[in-house]
């Protein structure tokens, strides 16, 4: 007999493995924006002129505050893991609120510039960029698809953050690392969210 | 079961208050209109963003060797896929 007693009454846990396994899944995320990302590389090396004309539609202010706002989140989930490593469980939920505040806030900011942009006529095959050179066109086809998949994600992120402060909520009993885990593992998504973000930011807001 | 060191929260708003002053430097320096150079500076600075975020707040530094080692072989199999597909469409029709 094997002197390393196995308790079956506490569920299996393997944190490494958990965190692990995200990192993969992430892996596959950013291979999918990484074709868009190649999608724009392609486009801007062609239509370049026509990019940076096209750039200057976009409002820098609420492109930096949205990056802030973004940066923020970060910071707050950073920390709601780091509550929870110390068994600080209020701590930690009032910090996964915020993160998801945040978010909201984000998504809400986003929401007012897409339809500012379409009230003006700046959406994919609009009259309005029909009429003008075909690389703006292809400018805000790769906004809209880029920043809006980008958008789909911060929705899946805070279902997730909200997913952790209900069904994914410390249980009675449960040990400190396994709830610090399942909150970490939700964070290193909401990071790379984050991380994205970093890079398009650049990319449409500061080329004109 | 591995443990990782406990981040004191101060090193995090450190790392917070850096990205944030690089998010200003970006813009700063994409206003100077550079030319060639700022499509060079915007993704260093990204790039030195991102590592920031990576390495602090999704605590890769922190990480057993083989996250690094995962994350490496998983961005040089991106970019040659994605470099070999841009050098590609170069002779398209």
């Amino acid at each position: 007999m094997s002197t390393a007693a196995v308790d079956h009454r506490q569920p299996h846990a393997d944190p490494l493995g958990a965190r692990f396994g995200m990192w993969l899944f992430l892996f596959t995320e950013m291979l999918l924006f990484g074709g868009l990302f190649l999608l724009y590389a392609v486009y801007r090396s062609r239509f370049g002129e026509d990019f940076h004309y096209a750039a200057s539609g976009l409002s820098l202010r609420t492109g930096a505050f949205n990056t802030l706002v973004l940066l923020t989140s970060s910071l707050t989930m950073v920390l709601a893991v780091g509550a929870a490593e110390r068994g600080r469980e209020r701590a930690a939920r009032g910090l996964l609120s915020a993160t998801i505040g945040l978010g909201l806030l984000f998504l809400l900011i986003k929401a007012g510039e897409w339809s500012a942009k379409i009230h003006h006529g700046l959406y994919p095959n609009s009259e309005e960029l029909v009429a003008h050179a075909p690389g703006e066109n292809i400018f805000y086809g790769l906004y809209y698809a880029m920043t809006g998949l980008h958008a789909l994600h911060v929705v899946a992120g805070m279902i997730v953050l909200l997913a952790m402060m209900t069904v994914g909520a410390r249980r009675r009993g449960e040990s400190r690392g396994l709830r610090a885990t399942r909150i970490e593992t939700a964070g290193l998504y909401w990071h790379l969210v984050d991380v994205i973000w970093i890079f398009l930011f650049p990319l449409f807001y500061l080329i004109s | 079961m591995s443990t990782r060191p406990l981040v004191a929260s101060r090193a995090y708003l450190l790392v917070w208050l850096s990205l944030i002053v690089l998010t200003g430097m970006t813009i700063t320096i994409a206003g100077m209109h550079l030319g060639r150079w700022s499509a060079l500076a915007a993704v260093l600075i990204a790039g030195t963003k991102g590592t920031l975020v990576l390495l602090y707040f999704m605590h890769l530094k922190y990480e057993a060797r083989l996250f690094r080692i995962a994350l490496l072989v998983a961005l040089v199999t991106m970019t040659v896929i994605l470099l070999l597909t841009f050098a590609d469409t170069a002779y398209r029709g």
